[in-house]
């Protein structure tokens, strides 16, 4: 390590100390609409370039967006699996929050992204996952809609927790979101 | 001081839309020596508003912007 980059992590901490907060970013990812989601993973993304951890706690209606579209599990009971089939199964199944048109909206605007070389919501994924963003997934959500881990994303850092985690999380983070 | 810039690593981050262009500059940055210079060349017009903010929280330096055509050239001068 040379003495620039020590520098910058002492007085990385310093800070840290003064003001009780890390270089973090903590944010609560609630909507199951494409846009929304979308705009969490730029963020988030985002966020890591500008030298911040980031932390993405999915709940409710944006935990489906984390379903593998290939992946199938059993054992569900009725209400299991009435969620399981009505919800999107998956980041490429959740529709826009505005103009979805019946999907029409939605198609257009994949369509739209694609042309403008704007990246798709399955791509940012798989950015976050490279750039280490790590993602919990709320457990009372996970078993209220009755997913299973089984069926969610390969997903590097991702864990099943609930709010305490995050609220430790969020604790010490310079910014939080809720999305 | 003469006004050429000693270049050693180029980037070509045409067609990028937001957040890529930042996200992939970090990662190239973080792979660069102190001292040594990046020149970036995009087209995203967020990119004058957000090359100048990432370098000031990263503690980077941006030497010099050239305004092409339809695109922007950006010097990233690795600091920290």
């Amino acid at each position: 390590m040379d003495a620039g980059t020590e520098l910058r992590r002492i007085s990385e901490e310093l800070e840290a100390l003064k003001t009780g907060t890390k270089n973090k970013l903590s944010m609560i990812v609630f909507s199951g609409d494409m846009d929304k989601l979308l705009a969490a993973f730029i963020i988030a993304t985002g966020a890591v370039a500008m030298g911040l951890e980031v932390v993405m706690f999915f709940t409710f209606w944006a935990t489906p967006a984390l379903r593998d579209k290939k992946k199938k599990v059993g054992g569900k009971d009725l209400f299991g699996k009435m969620f399981g089939f009505m919800l999107p199964r998956g980041a490429g199944k959740v529709k826009l929050s505005k103009m979805n048109m019946g999907g029409m909206g939605t198609a257009m605007m994949k369509h739209l992204m694609k042309k403008k070389n704007i990246a798709s919501l399955e791509e940012m994924i798989a950015l976050a996952a490279e750039l280490e963003v790590k993602i919990y997934i709320c457990d009372m959500s996970m078993g209220l809609m009755g997913f299973k881990p089984g069926e969610m994303i390969d997903y590097p850092n991702v864990e099943f927790v609930g709010v305490a985690k995050f609220l430790e999380e969020a604790g010490d983070s310079k910014i939080q979101l809720f999305l | 001081m003469s006004d050429e810039i000693k270049v050693d690593v180029k980037m070509d981050l045409k067609g990028l839309a937001c957040p890529l262009p930042v996200v992939k500059v970090s990662q190239q940055v973080k792979k660069m020596k102190v001292g040594e210079v990046l020149e970036a060349e995009t087209t995203d017009p967020g990119a004058h508003a957000d090359f100048p903010a990432w370098a000031k929280s990263s503690g980077n330096e941006i030497v010099k912007t050239v305004k092409e055509e339809k695109s922007a050239k950006f010097y990233i001068k690795k600091l920290k």
